[in-house]
């Protein structure tokens, strides 16, 4: 956004580059209202540096043109576009996007919504863990070409009219963390495990999976193999599951911790 | 990851066909699997169509007069584990399902991504290294490499690695029947062990699926199974782990003597493995821990350990009697 803003400053070697490229002075392209990084995206397209993806942000690569050189590229000109219209916190979204792009990606470079953390991005560490319909997922093996029409809710999703969510006054209360990194993951996988249970969802650790119950009240084991799809490489698990234990049980229960 | 074009085309002849034409399109379930490796660079498909739209997938078959239960492809694995009739029939296929990944990946997980999964070789994951299944032809990196994680039985010199499903361990035992329609609506059905392959000459196949085919649904034959059978699972860490042994054991008793008999293991094979020996040696004994064990030692008697998996042979055997002492106990978790 605020590069939008910026005149353009090329060093040396990239006046060279793109002087070799085309004609006339780089600097120009400020005329149209182009940034550099909008510049340098669009000539990747036009190069065929999409191949090259890893040399550019996400951000970058997954913009959709907002100001174009006049003449250049028709504006529907991400490769493989895609619309998706889905619901985030409530609110409708609309968002055009390269068939590529994630859904941890759309919520956090294009809707902003930084708070679901990208850890792994190879579904093996549950930073990114988001509720869509109902059910935890992982948005960083979600597209977001699949979301259409549904509903996904997010860490941000969670407080109500400025007050925190159970869980997340849990977790604090427990000092359920330490960097926070993996907390809105835990947190929103958390809330859909209540759930889950409630439903009477059974576990690998159900003593007797032929024997449906509507709630299961989960003891401290059941806990930990629920939630062992989200790594805390700070190891707060014991104050993770008190948070947990606390609002699954309703009741108190004691802190792991106390001020010296 | 690079480029591909996204469809949601339901008609399942257009997907046939869509899949006839270009060698490089994929089906996507919940892309657990197919997403990750694209992004590794293994997959590299141009074109991706969403299973969730296909029409044939989202049949639901009425309960079968003969009491079978048929499971659709695009269900997906945590609904399938908790479905009732599933729980209650056939508990062995939810614990199963459930040892599997985590609540997250087992929530996007679709049964037809489960059984099309790929191995989880560590040189098949890393392309800057030898595999003759991601790229025929270029060598296994794992056969004369690390190879803790891989098989013991049916392996060729062409490729030593196993598969990575725990739901297909608990279905092959429990005599599934993949059902898969190709070009032209034709359908047909494939019994659960001859669905996925041992690697032989052309370990770049995965399974016995024709270009164009896709998997509509599993079906799985009524038995008497459900009180004594269990799925053990052994691996590194307690939980969200891939298994390093697994069992399925399943068995009909009649006053402790055994009439029927199943069992499957997990991660020594490329397909999921039938223990027969140990099954033959077991029908019309009694249920006992010394049985147990004799059938265990016969199976694993035929084991072909590689440099770095011998502790498999021991580690197999031990997990076969645990199996079938729980299974023989009424299959409930300890
Ligand atoms: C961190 C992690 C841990 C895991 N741990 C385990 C574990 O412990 N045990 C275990 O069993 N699994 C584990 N898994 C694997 C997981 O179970 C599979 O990724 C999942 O089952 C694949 O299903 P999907 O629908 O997401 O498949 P996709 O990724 O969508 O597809 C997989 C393949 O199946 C094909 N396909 C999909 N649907 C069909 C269809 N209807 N017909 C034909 N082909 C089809 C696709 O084209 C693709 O080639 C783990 C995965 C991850 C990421
Ligand atoms: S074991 Fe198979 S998957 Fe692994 S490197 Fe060898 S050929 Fe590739
Ligand atoms: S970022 Fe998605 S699981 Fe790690
Ligand atoms: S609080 Fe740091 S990773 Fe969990």
């Amino acid at each position: 956004m605020t590069d939008q803003k910026q005149a353009a400053d090329f060093n040396e070697d990239e006046k060279q580059i793109i002087e070799d490229m085309i004609t006339g002075d780089p600097e120009d392209m400020t005329i149209f209202g182009v940034s550099r990084r909008q510049f340098l995206k669009q000539l990747a397209v036009i190069t065929g540096g999409f191949a090259a993806a890893q040399y550019i942000g996400p951000d970058e690569l997954f913009a959709a043109p907002s100001v174009l050189v006049p003449g250049t590229i028709p504006i529907n000109s991400i490769e493989n576009g895609v619309n998706a219209s889905f619901n985030v916190n409530g609110s409708p979204v609309a968002l055009e996007v390269d068939s590529r792009m994630t859904l941890l990606d759309s919520l956090r470079e294009k809707l902003q919504l930084t708070g679901t953390k990208k850890g792994c991005d190879h579904g093996q560490c549950g930073a990114c863990t988001v509720i869509i319909d109902g059910n935890r997922v992982l948005s960083c093996l979600t597209l977001t070409a699949c979301c259409q029409g549904k509903n996904v809710t997010t860490i941000e999703g969670l407080a109500k009219n400025n007050q925190l969510h159970p869980m997340q006054t849990a977790f604090i209360k427990h000092d359920g963390f330490q960097c926070g990194y993996c907390t809105p993951g835990q947190i929103c996988s958390a809330l859909a495990l209540m759930d889950e249970a409630k439903k009477g969802e059974a576990s690998y650790l159900t003593e007797n999976i032929r024997e449906k119950s509507l709630s299961v009240q989960l003891s401290d084991d059941e806990i930990r193999e629920r939630m062992s799809g989200n790594i805390c490489r700070c190891g707060a698990y014991p104050n993770i599951i008190a948070a947990i234990k606390e609002v699954h049980s309703g009741k108190e229960v004691a802190q792991n911790w106390q001020f010296a | 990851m690079r480029p591909f074009k996204f469809s949601t085309t339901a008609d399942s002849n257009e997907v046939s066909k869509i899949l006839i034409a270009n060698p490089h399109a994929r089906l996507l379930g919940g892309g657990t699997n197919l997403l990750d490796l694209m992004k590794e660079d293994v997959e590299r498909p141009t074109e991706l169509v969403e299973v969730g739209n296909i029409d044939v997938m989202k049949i639901v078959s009425p309960a079968s007069a003969t009491g079978s239960i048929v499971i659709p492809a695009v269900e997906k694995n945590a609904r399938t584990a908790n479905d009732p009739a599933i729980r209650e029939n056939f508990p062995m296929l939810s614990q199963a399902i459930l040892s599997g990944a985590s609540a997250q990946i087992r929530n996007m997980a679709t049964n037809g991504g489960n059984l099309n999964q790929r191995t989880r070789c560590t040189y098949f994951y890393d392309v800057a290294m030898p595999c003759n299944k991601r790229e025929p032809g270029s060598g296994c990196g794992a056969m004369k490499g690390l190879n803790r994680m891989h098989a013991i039985f049916g392996w060729s010199d062409k490729c030593v690695a196993v598969h990575p499903s725990d739901m297909c361990v608990a279905l092959a035992a429990l005599d599934a029947v993949v059902k898969v329609q190709g070009a032209n609506g034709k359908q047909r059905s494939i019994p659960f062990t001859a669905y996925h392959r041992l690697p032989g000459d052309q370990p770049q196949k995965d399974n016995t699926l024709q270009p164009g085919e896709l998997i509509t649904a599993i079906e799985i034959p009524k038995n008497n199974f459900a009180e004594n059978s269990y799925y053990l699972k052994v691996r590194d860490r307690a939980s969200y782990a891939f298994a390093l042994i697994s069992v399925a054991a399943a068995m009909e008793l009649k006053n402790n003597k055994i009439v029927r008999v199943s069992i499957a293991m997990g991660g020594v094979a490329h397909k999921p493995w039938r223990a027969s020996v140990a099954e033959k040696y077991l029908l019309h004994k009694e249920a006992t821990e010394a049985n147990f064990k004799i059938a265990a030692a016969n199976e694993m008697k035929l084991a072909k350990p590689l440099e770095h998996n011998l502790y498999k042979v021991e580690l197999g055997r031990k997990a076969l009697v645990r199996a079938l002492m729980q299974a023989a106990n009424g299959g409930k978790t300890i």
